[in-house]
């Protein structure tokens, strides 16, 4: 059964023509008690598609159901079975986590009793026991962000959206998320989650969308999408960030991949690409490397990350301070892997301390 | 988890019997939420409770020693019917904060996406700044009383009086409301004050407005607060002002027909700008 069906989604904010469109003919389908994971850069649509979905923004085209209802036509019947951490936390600030809770589980209809019993039964899973009478302005932002998805899992719900759900937590923090997430998924709830964390849609996600523009350019598990960058890959980080040229000459030829598919990471002083032959390209790498006097730190042979995929889909980099590109037309990769050489560092250096 | 013993929630409300009965239930939490908000943070409430009572205290005794009432009488017992008609006024800005601090934190959002009367976050809101309101009457007019201020009607006259300050409060509580659903930041609340303050002082809460130059007289006439200031004046038996307009004749019918005409706008103006967040 697809527990999440979004077709054809458009939405334009604002005056009709004069703003770019948020969703520009989204599609995704998402089988029940799977794990879908978003990515896509900032402004992608990712929060709006998110919003449509949970019932809170209407499309201006396109079909969206949830759980077998029309987000649209029977919003109620959505709203009882979906359960949505938002971007931002929603919560109340001047309350206390348990009073937080206990005023939710009153409107879900539980009864005085009953919401007293969730309240006490989701801090202690939480881990928010201890905090519970404090007011939540003075959480921590982790605290608060394990209340707010607390607070979305009163129901239970069939379909539970996650917009950046670990987005500002620390690793221990994330890794709370995921598990509670994981548990969730083993009592056969569905969840769509978006993320900057390329990391963690390889950790929890069946499968990955890839959003850019307001529309999907990429479906598939996260080992597709690392097999269409053609299997394995070269990395080697020099010594000298002067001899990065020579370098990736070398690498070049020894990958056979031609010299567009070379990236270059100068903040690294990483020089990555695809090859064929994994033997031949490691021994020549060396050998070339050797000849031409340029000094390596690490030569690597390994599968492309999430992030590489990312990159190759949209030709830009995932990277949270990069701004909205407004240029059309799409620069070659390889100038792309240059020109956002340290955005590419920093993405990476992120995906990689998440896994940590 | 221990999920079989949970409680688990019961449908959406499929019938209009249904949905009343939640409509009625989800007002009442949201309005308790309004309450446990006060208790949380009871300086806060005492600052909105106390500020009035500050003001009616300076102004009666900077302006009572050189101000004299054109009807004759004692200027205090002219300015404090004023100042209370000038705080229900203020409680549209009172209504403005707290919803825009509501709607710029994401928790209506949350809200939103639970099956409860969407009637209910505006309800709560509702209930609560009434009841805040009324507790500020009380205070206020205790305070007035301890100036020296009398009333010299019946009871009924009195409660009259108190009835159509809360409907005054009423109406600019939705006035407030659909104001903060457009401003949707607490940011924009200043902007909105900026052009409250001189509505709510070209009024005749501080002067008679036939002291006021030709147009700003007429204006402060014609101000639904002086209406409703005017009649409090009439039922508590005050001072006022002996204007001969039809507006100064009439002050008692203006202080029911402007908050209904206020009402009969902003209501519906709110209720289609709440439903339409996220259209
Ligand atoms: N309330 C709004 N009013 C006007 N434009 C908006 C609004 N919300 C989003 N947009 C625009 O719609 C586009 C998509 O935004 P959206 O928030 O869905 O992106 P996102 O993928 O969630 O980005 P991020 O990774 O930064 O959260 C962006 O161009 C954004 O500027
Ligand atoms: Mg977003």
């Amino acid at each position: 059964m697809t527990a999440i069906l979004a077709e054809g989604l458009r939405k334009t904010y604002g005056k009709k023509g004069s703003a770019k469109a948020a969703l520009a003919g989204l599609d995704l389908a998402v089988p029940a008690g799977t794990v879908h994971a978003v990515l896509g850069p900032n402004g992608a649509g990712k929060t709006t598609a998110v919003r449509i979905l949970a019932t809170l923004l209407r499309p201006d085209a396109g079909t969206a159901r949830v759980a077998g209802r029309d987000a649209v036509r029977e919003p109620d019947e959505v709203r009882y079975r979906i359960g949505l951490l938002g971007q931002h936390a929603a919560v109340d600030e001047v309350l206390s986590g348990r009073q937080n809770l206990e005023l939710f589980g009153r409107l879900y209809h539980l009864g005085r009793a009953g919401a007293r019993q969730r309240a006490a039964a989701l801090l202690a899973q939480f881990g928010l026991d201890d905090t519970g009478g404090k007011p939540v302005g003075q959480y921590s932002g982790g605290m608060r962000r394990r209340l707010d998805l607390a607070a979305s899992l009163i129901m239970r719900p069939q379909v539970l959206f996650l917009d950046e759900p670990t987005t500002g937590l620390d690793p221990r923090g994330r890794t709370e998320v995921w598990q509670a997430v994981r548990s969730l998924v083993g009592d056969g709830t569905t969840v769509l989650l978006t993320t900057q964390y390329l990391e963690e849609a390889d950790q929890l996600a069946d499968r990955v969308s890839v959003v850019d523009h307001g529309r999907a350019v990429a479906e598939g598990t996260a080992d597709e999408l690392k097999a269409r960058l053609g299997g394995d890959r070269i990395d080697v980080v020099v010594r000298d960030a002067d001899r990065l040229d020579a370098a990736a000459a070398v690498i070049g030829m020894a990958a056979r991949a031609g010299e567009d598919a070379v990236e270059v990471d100068a903040d690294a002083r990483r020089i990555s690409a695809p090859v064929a032959d994994r033997m031949a390209a490691l021994a020549d790498t060396v050998a070339g490397l050797g000849a031409a006097g340029v000094a390596a730190e690490d030569v690597s042979l390994r599968r492309p990350t999430l992030d590489e995929v990312f990159l190759h889909l949209t030709g830009r980099t995932q990277d949270l301070n990069q701004e909205q590109d407004q240029d059309q037309d799409r620069r070659p990769e390889r100038d792309d892997g240059r020109a956002d050489g340290g955005a590419a560092g920093r993405a990476r250096a992120v995906a990689e301390g998440s896994a940590r | 988890m221990t999920a079989t013993t949970l409680p688990a929630p019961p449908p959406p409300a499929r019938t209009a019997g249904a949905r009343l009965k939640w409509a009625v239930a989800d007002g009442l939490t949201m309005t308790g939420r309004g309450f446990a908000h006060w208790a949380r943070r009871p300086g806060q409430a005492v600052v909105s409770l106390v500020f009035p009572v500050m003001m009616l205290v300076v102004f009666t005794y900077l302006l009572g020693g050189g101000m004299a009432v054109s009807g004759g009488g004692s200027y205090r017992e002219y300015l404090v019917p004023g100042m209370l008609a000038l705080a229900m006024s203020f409680g549209l800005e009172a209504t403005m904060v707290s919803l825009t601090s509501d709607l710029g934190k994401g928790v209506v959002d949350r809200f939103r996406t639970m099956p409860m009367a969407p009637s209910a976050v505006l309800v709560g809101r509702a209930l609560t700044d009434m009841a805040e309101s009324a507790a500020g009457l009380v205070v206020m007019a205790g305070a007035g009383l301890a100036v020296g201020w009398r009333w010299h009607g019946t009871w009924a006259e009195a409660l009259a009086a108190f009835g159509l300050l809360l409907l005054l409060r009423f109406a600019m509580l939705w006035a407030g409301i659909f104001l903060g659903l457009v401003a949707g930041k607490p940011e924009m609340v200043q902007a909105v004050q900026i052009l409250v303050w001189p509505v709510a002082f070209l009024s005749s809460a501080f002067t008679s407005p036939e002291t006021m130059p030709g147009w700003l007289g007429a204006v402060a006439e014609w101000n639904p607060m002086s209406a409703t200031a005017g009649a409090i004046r009439e039922l508590f038996d005050n001072p006022g002002w002996s204007g001969d307009s039809w507006a100064a004749q009439h002050q008692v019918l203006l202080a029911v027909v402007w908050p209904l005409v206020l009402l009969a706008v902003f209501f519906p103006l709110a209720v289609r700008r709440y439903r339409s967040l996220g259209r």
